[in-house]
């Protein structure tokens, strides 16, 4: 709606070849699913809020691409997105997310007492352990495309849902843009401030617009859940905690979702979520759980080791810096972390973080002993 | 001095005050920058300040005031919004409410049908209310202290005895005005909207730039439903503005144009922005002149012991196709394509090449680099937030004569950015230069069916409102190591109609005692006007400077007629 060029009625004056961006020296799935017919196809196309697939495609045009992950490219402005521009999203879905057809189902899978183990992950190595997904409510248009209104809606709706928690989930709003300068500084401390972002990655896609309006952190008071208003999805949902613990961290993440998820349906609003994608988010990649579980977890020998990467494949695990997805990794320190989204229930990928980080430190405390691992060699998941 | 330093648009450089909090950037030295704070308790203007979800509060108004008949005199009588079938009158017999005193015939005496679809949006709170019959003591309202009825509307009504009818009124008037909107709208797409202007309007508090002091509430509502033939819309205009809300030199526009009409469609906005920026030039009343007559420049040689260079530039854009911020793809390589067929029938000392940002090979990229021409992807969220980056580099390039004295950039911050420059103080040849080639260039396009966006009100249209009028930024690099250090120098500058800049551009300090002097004025003077001034202005520096330097005292001149 309010970015770019997406207004504009004139471009359709041009032909599509005119139109058609330069992908010559672009790297991400977008640029290897787009065509020239595709585009022809759908460049007359929109959803009902008015989201056409210029606006779709902008991130990945002016992105061409990123040194460590093969990006998307795309963003949904809306649910209807990944309808009206199937024929453009579902090939970039099914090569992002190994293979997902068209037709497949997710399920979907919140139950935490069908995690087996997790809560012995050897806190020697383990030191901290997360569960992050997101959530778009129903109804309303996603950040790269929503008014502020919407945006400010959606931040009321999270206001009222949050307040009504307690136990242990009991917690506090803090708005951006009306935080005091020690409420600030703790939240910097605590790990928890998120600003307003400098990837080219996400402001290309409009989600940056108006910042701090309508944004916000929740956390509880034990500060182990924490909710994300109007970053790059409409929440972002995170349950944390020191140590290895994670089926105490999955389990007050479910409870939380849960209870965030009924608190919206008694004021008449639910997620957005379909049989086939799950629940949806801005990025396709997020589709599915949008979960991601992981661990910072102490691997100085294995990380080393040239073995490294063949095993996180087996498991289906990716590793990242502990500043996050951008950043390399400090001492030997690595964040272990699912690989899928889509296709795997939530259940199904902490497990696979929960066993994985199992073998990767048997296989760590082997290197340190001078000893092999290769029996310790898992199959591909 | 071996090669004139470029100057860059005082967007180049990355803003450092609006890093990230947790990437531990810290903000430069104090002493180096001028800070503009806003004013702490300022309103930028007269009218309701948005809260968004607060009601009005206050003594009721007398009821003749709140008649709306005339304004809606002009709409089939089904369609009048609600508040024309309210019959206020100050006839009307008022009759007591949990709201204080209000008419017989107004909102909560109201029939369920007639609340209808007006009401919406506005919750279940009222549609009940809507639906009783006074006097009006529901229990649900008596309870609206209760943490649990966290509804905003329900808020206003159980809030002081005056606030509810004015609550009730203002807010039905806000969504009538807006469902059943009425008002012009110049042709192209209606935008769409499901939230009411006052919903919509942006947070402005912290914000100190021109959009956001002349931007009410009122001027919003507006303004918002309307758009420009392409489709631009009145949230596109301002995004800039929005997403960056001060800068620590100068006060910035914060808002641009993505086409022509923009100018028109959003006057009501921009002619006010535009007067605070061009010091009171009003584009309703006034006209600017066009000169490009170079032939009537005087004394434009300098003294070349202190001046090293000079550089005049100004902005074209092609009408009749969108702007920078609002540009397609196709719209921007049709710019390049005009643009550079006509820079190939330059002539003469005007030949030369055109290097496509895409297409360029790493020789004619270092080339350029070592020449100061190449520019890059911008930086600054002044300018990225306008949307003018996309599809970066598509279609944007660069055009040198083969003497690298004429020098046009393409689809920058506008569709053109045309300098002269030259080493030395010759600002007469650079701006014969300027004159000539930027007449051969639109008598090149206009062959081709193509001509310049130039009106009589506003001059030469540019993507920015600052860069108005002429577009013009006529300047030395000149060194005045006494005078800089007079405490005069400013005073001098202000009433010479003169600005100085370091020489790495608008964000920089100056080097050693070199600096950047250029005319402040775009907008009311005409070209040569301008380039006139700029030479008057930098004989007299160069004269002070030379009495200093004898020891002899120097005057304040008079100042100039803006």
């Amino acid at each position: 709606m309010p970015f770019g060029n997406t207004h504009n009625k004139l471009k359709m004056n041009y032909s599509a070849e005119q139109e058609y961006p330069d992908l010559s020296q672009h790297n991400n799935h977008m640029a290897k699913v787009l065509t020239p017919e595709m585009y022809a196809n759908l460049r007359d196309k929109e959803t009902p809020s008015g989201f056409t697939v210029d606006d779709v495609i902008q991130t990945g045009v002016d992105n061409p691409g990123h040194p460590f992950i093969m990006t998307v490219g795309c963003v949904a402005g809306d649910e209807e997105t990944y309808e009206v521009f199937k024929e453009l999203l579902d090939p970039i879905i099914e090569d992002r997310h190994g293979g997902y057809k068209p037709s497949d189902k997710h399920k979907t899978d919140l139950n935490p007492d069908n995690l087996v183990g997790g809560d012995d992950l050897d806190p020697n190595y383990v030191l901290s352990s997360r569960v992050r997904t997101g959530r778009s409510v129903r109804g309303f248009c996603l950040p790269p495309h929503c008014s502020r209104g919407e945006r400010r809606a959606i931040e009321n709706m999270a206001i009222e849902s949050l307040a009504s928690l307690d136990g242990d989930l009991n917690g506090q709003y803090y708005a951006l843009k009306n935080m005091t300068d020690d409420e600030q500084q703790q939240l910097i401390d605590d790990h928890f401030l998120f600003d307003k972002p400098v990837s080219p990655l996400l402001l290309a896609s409009g989600m940056g617009r108006d910042w701090p309006d309508g944004r916000g952190i929740w956390h509880n008071d034990g500060k182990t859940f924490l909710v994300w208003v109007n970053e790059e999805d409409h929440l972002r949902v995170i349950s944390m905690q020191k140590g290895g613990n994670m089926k105490e961290v999955f389990h007050r993440f479910c409870t939380g979702l849960t209870k965030i998820e009924t608190l919206f349906k008694d004021k008449g609003h639910e997620f957005m979520w379909n049989e086939h994608l799950g629940y949806v988010l801005t990025c396709p990649s997020n589709l599915g759980t949008g979960l991601r579980a992981g661990v910072h977890v102490k691997l100085p020998n294995m990380s080393k080791h040239e073995k490294f990467g063949e095993v996180l494949k087996r498991l289906r695990l990716q590793k990242r810096g502990t500043g996050g997805v951008d950043t390399a990794a400090v001492g030997g320190v690595f964040d272990i972390s699912n690989a899928d989204r889509l296709g795997f229930s939530e259940v199904e990928l902490v497990q696979m973080v929960v066993d994985g980080v199992k073998t990767l430190v048997e296989m760590e405390k082997r290197l340190e002993g001078g000893q092999s691992f290769d029996d310790l060699m898992p199959d591909q998941k | 001095m071996s090669v004139v330093p470029p100057v860059l648009s005082c967007t180049e450089t990355e803003q450092k005050w609006h890093k990230p909090r947790t990437m531990g950037v810290k903000p430069g030295p104090v002493d180096a920058m001028v800070v503009v704070k806003p004013k702490p308790d300022a309103t930028p203007a007269s009218g309701i300040r948005s809260t968004l979800y607060k009601g009005y509060s206050g003594e009721l108004l007398d009821p003749s005031t709140l008649n709306p008949l005339p304004a809606y005199a002009d709409m089939e009588p089904d369609s009048l919004p609600l508040i024309c079938r309210m019959n206020i009158t100050s006839d009307k017999p008022l009759v007591d409410s949990i709201f204080g005193k209000i008419q017989t015939g107004s909102l909560p005496g109201q029939p369920k049908e007639s609340t209808g679809s007006a009401i919406q949006y506005l919750g279940t709170a009222t549609r009940r209310l809507a639906s009783a019959r006074l006097p009006f003591i529901h229990p649900y309202l008596l309870n609206c202290g209760n943490k649990t009825m966290a509804n905003n509307f329900a808020r206003i009504l159980s809030s002081k005895r005056n606030v509810g009818i004015l609550s009730l009124i203002g807010a039905g008037s806000l969504t009538a005005g807006f469902l059943l909107n009425h008002e012009h709208v110049t042709a192209g797409a209606q935008v769409r909207r499901v939230y009411p202007a006052s919903a919509e309007y942006p947070d402005l508090r912290k914000h100190n730039n021109c959009m956001a002091s002349h931007l009410t509430p009122a001027i919003y509502a507006k303004l918002v439903e309307k758009a420009t033939p392409n489709g631009y819309s009145l949230d596109q205009a301002i995004q800039t503005g929005v997403d960056n809300p001060g800068h620590p030199f100068i006060k910035t526009v914060g808002m641009v144009a993505g086409d022509e009409e923009s100018y028109e469609v959003f006057a009501e906005l921009l002619d006010p922005v535009i007067k605070e920026r061009h010091n009171g030039y009003d584009p309703q009343t006034m006209t600017h002149p066009t000169d490009l007559d170079s032939s009537k420049l005087t004394s434009g040689n300098f003294d070349e012991r202190y001046v090293l260079s000079s550089r005049v530039r100004t902005g074209r854009s092609i009408r009749g196709l969108s702007l920078p911020p609002a540009c397609t793809r196709a719209e921007r390589r049709e710019v390049e394509r005009v643009v550079v067929d006509a820079l190939a029938g330059l002539k003469g000392d005007l030949a030369g090449t055109y290097y496509s940002l895409t297409h360029m090979t790493d020789q004619e990229q270092q080339q350029l680099i070592d020449d100061h021409f190449l520019f890059d992807k911008p930086v600054s969220p002044l300018l990225t937030c306008s949307g003018m980056a996309r599809d970066w580099p598509d279609a944007r390039g660069i055009w040198h004569n083969n003497t690298k004295t004429f020098l046009i950039w393409i689809n920058e911050e506008d569709h053109t950015r045309v300098i002269s420059m030259e080493k030395g103080g010759n600002m007469k040849r650079v701006f014969d230069r300027f004159c000539t080639g930027l007449k051969e260039v639109e008598r090149l396009i206009q062959e081709k069916g193509w001509e310049f966006m130039w009106n009589e009100r506003l001059g030469y249209i540019l993507t920015c409102p600052s860069n108005l009028g002429t577009g013009l930024r006529a300047g030395v690099h000149v060194n005045l190591p006494k005078l800089s250090k007079d405490p005069r120098f400013t005073k001098i500058l202000d009433n010479l109609r003169l600005q100085k800049r370091g020489t790495g551009g608008v964000d920089t300090a100056a080097v050693g005692s070199t600096f950047d002097i250029s005319n402040l004025d775009r907008l009311g003077q005409s070209e040569v006007q301008l380039v006139q001034t700029v030479v008057d202005g930098v004989n007299y520096l160069i004269d002070c400077e030379k009495k200093l330097e004898k020891g002899q005292d120097i005057k304040i001149p008079p100042p100039l007629k803006k």
